[in-house]
């Protein structure tokens, strides 16, 4: 089974994002970037399906040149080898055109799965592997918590609210999105370290796509970001008093019509 | 990416060991010091990885990666567990490191590769209840009888000793010649007369494993002679002069934990009306622990690098070692002070890390013993 893992590198959670100077993004070069959570788990269910049914993992990566630490990262855990497409010319906010860079990418590849995780910690969009599926003409099941691998098809469970699931059957090839936290995540072996030097990241430039730069610039982008903003802080405090028992009724109808928590 | 003065796979190692060690490590280190428990599970998970065997070739069941990579690797899991650390240390350059620096082929195929495996533990046994510092003072004995050695005597603070399966141990093969009649040998934990003693409780690295070790009768083969006969003190030597690099590391990651924990600690605590961060005396307490860090840090990796390289290293493993670890001492020590009262209970990691930084100043050599080795060396250089 040949397998495609889409992976994007993201800034480190919890990290100090300064907004830059024209509102529209934040402040990078000071940044550290890790894996996307989500992501970690479409490669961690991949080496599992590998190591079960046999077969190749291929990472998929789209971003500058640092997104090179992601990938050895990846092959480091087992992967067999890397592609990578190099935007440092172009700079895209729009997932439909990611959508459509990455399915250029595949394409060039016959892959039996393609995964993705559930959506990124920087914008959250949770569109990129559902887009991408329909631009490839793939079945695809989002929200993925478990993959059986049957003769030509796969079944899987999809979480929905409120702690219900979905059993879902695929023919392949099929393209999932994989949620957070479903399995142990592997770390790199030693062995692995040394052994990701030797692995092919291929470099694919938009030609390489069949792509050109007017295709992918922001002017051709659907989404267009008009300002980002921390949330203004305010402060305002309500002191209840009386009688416990009144205060406490007090405090839950507030909490449920006022600040609508629950 | 800046610049770096470490491979691409170095800064992998460091950041894959700094990930198992905030996960899997850190989160027990404060239960472990309390119990005293060997984190068995914990040091499993490193054998499969990898991290038992990184300073050896691959042939060996190695990593095939170098001294500067341990000492990255010792520098994290330090910063998470000073017990864990020590006894990954103690197993790589005390056990391991006599075995493939002297060891024959065999010798080789048969300790050392399950050793860096990990797929066996081992120890060190060199320290005596008379003797420590003056270890060539030992009184323990091998002699010989026909095809074997029967080694007698007892052995003191030997860390992974409860759960070693090979020990490398000195002993005296020549009563008259001083450290000139010590041999090393390599015996197996179920040797009869192999006795590992009781536990010792311990004010820090609670969780490593440390007995005394008492050998009776011990029979050991002579193929397990380690190198020749008489050669043991030098070898003893020569080992202590890498184990340095180690503690030197573990020394840094010590200190690293104490600088960060205080360095956070010292933004959120309010006194007289102001984070304590604000007050010149603290800063300069976070300004000195960085820069002795920093110091200590390039001279852990430079010491390390002439090892690798195959220069003399001893002068700089000992100053490192020195150096690192007294910083050690002071920077836990002033973790303590920012936490104020906080940081005298057991509810903060940061007096741990001073109980574990104390052992850095005393063994692989105490802080006496390497100035002894500095001031030797160079007296000797500008005689
Ligand atoms: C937790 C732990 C783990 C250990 N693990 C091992 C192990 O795995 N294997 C092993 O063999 N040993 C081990 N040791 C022993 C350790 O190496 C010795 O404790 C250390 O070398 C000091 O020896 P000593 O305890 O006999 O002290 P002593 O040698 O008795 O020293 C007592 C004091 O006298 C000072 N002193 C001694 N000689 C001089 C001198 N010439 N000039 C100035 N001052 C001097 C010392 O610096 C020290 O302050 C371990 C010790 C500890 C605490």
């Amino acid at each position: 089974m040949k397998i495609i893992v889409c992976m994007k590198q993201v800034p480190v959670q919890d990290s100090l994002l300064k907004i830059t100077d024209d509102s529209r993004w934040v402040q990078e070069a000071e940044l550290n970037y890790e894996i996307n959570e989500s992501d970690h788990y479409a490669l961690e269910t991949a080496l599992l399906l590998k190591e079960e049914h046999g077969g190749e993992v291929v990472i998929l990566t789209m971003g500058p040149r640092r997104v090179k630490e992601a990938i050895k990262q990846g092959l480091a855990k087992g992967a067999d080898r890397a592609l990578h497409i190099n935007n440092e010319s172009f700079t895209t906010l729009d997932i439909f055109i990611n959508a459509k860079l990455l399915a250029a990418a595949i394409q060039q590849e016959e892959a039996d799965l393609v995964l993705t995780g559930l959506q990124t910690d920087d914008y959250g969009f949770g569109q990129t592997g559902v887009i991408l599926a329909e631009k490839l003409g793939l079945p695809h099941a989002s929200i993925v918590m478990e993959i059986l691998k049957q003769d030509g098809s796969i079944k899987v469970k999809r979480e929905m609210e409120s702690g219900w699931f979905q059993s879902v059957e695929l023919p392949l090839p099929a393209l999932l999105t994989i949620q957070s936290g479903i399995s142990q995540i592997r770390y790199a072996t030693i062995k692995g370290i040394m052994m990701a030097k030797k692995k092919e990241i291929k470099e694919l430039s938009l030609s390489d796509l069949g792509l050109a730069e007017g295709d992918v610039d922001d002017s051709t982008s659907s989404l267009k970001f008009h300002k980002l903003y921390v949330p203004e802080k305010t402060k305002q405090a309500e002191l209840l008093e009386g009688d416990p028992k009144d205060v406490a009724a007090q405090l839950v109808h507030k909490l449920k019509n006022e600040a609508k928590v629950f | 990416m800046g610049y770096t003065e470490f491979s691409e796979e170095q800064l992998m190692l460091r950041d894959m060991v700094r990930e198992f060690a905030t996960k899997e490590i850190e989160p027990l280190a404060a239960e472990i010091d309390e119990s005293c428990e060997y984190p068995m599970e914990n040091i499993k998970k490193m054998a499969e990885l990898g991290l038992l065997g990184i300073p050896f070739p691959e042939k060996y069941g190695g990593a095939g990666m170098d001294t500067v990579s341990l000492a990255l690797a010792l520098e994290e899991i330090a910063k998470a567990c000073g017990s864990t650390c020590l006894s990954i240390a103690a197993h790589i350059s005390l056990c391991a490191t006599p075995i493939y620096l002297f060891g024959t082929d065999e010798q080789k195929q048969k300790y050392l590769t399950p050793l860096a495996q990990g797929v066996s533990l081992g120890s060190f046994c060199l320290t005596e209840p008379g003797s420590g510092s003056d270890s060539g003072a030992m009184t323990t004995t091998a002699t010989r009888d026909g095809d074997d050695y029967l080694l007698n005597g007892s052995k003191m603070y030997v860390t992974n000793a409860g759960v070693a399966d090979t020990f490398v141990v000195f002993a005296k093969t020549s009563l008259d010649l001083g450290v000139k009649g010590i041999s090393a040998f390599i015996v197996e934990k179920t040797t009869e007369g192999l006795v590992v003693g009781k536990k010792e409780d311990k004010l820090g690295v609670r969780a490593s494993d440390t007995h005394p070790v008492n050998f009776d009768n011990c029979r050991v083969p002579k193929e397990n002679l380690l190198g020749e006969e008489s050669k043991g003190f030098a070898q003893a030597m020569v080992t202590l002069d890498g184990g340095r690099v180690g503690i030197g590391a573990m020394s840094i990651g010590l200190a690293q934990a104490a600088m960060e924990k205080a360095a956070s600690y010292a933004q959120e605590r309010e006194a007289f009306g102001r984070p304590i961060a604000g007050f010149q005396a603290i800063k300069w307490m976070i300004a000195d622990m960085a820069t002795e860090i920093h110091a200590g840090r390039l001279a852990v990796h430079h010491a390390a690098r002439l090892r690798d390289s195959g220069a003399p290293y001893m002068k700089e493993a000992a100053m490192a070692k020195l150096y690192a670890s007294e910083a050690a001492m002071r920077a836990t020590k002033n973790a303590i002070q920012v936490f104020g009262g906080y940081g005298f209970t057991r509810d903060y990691p940061v007096e741990r890390y001073w109980r574990d930084a104390k052992l850095t100043v005393i063994g692989e050599g105490t802080s006496e013993i390497q100035r002894l080795v500095i001031s030797r060396e160079i007296l000797k250089e500008l005689a």
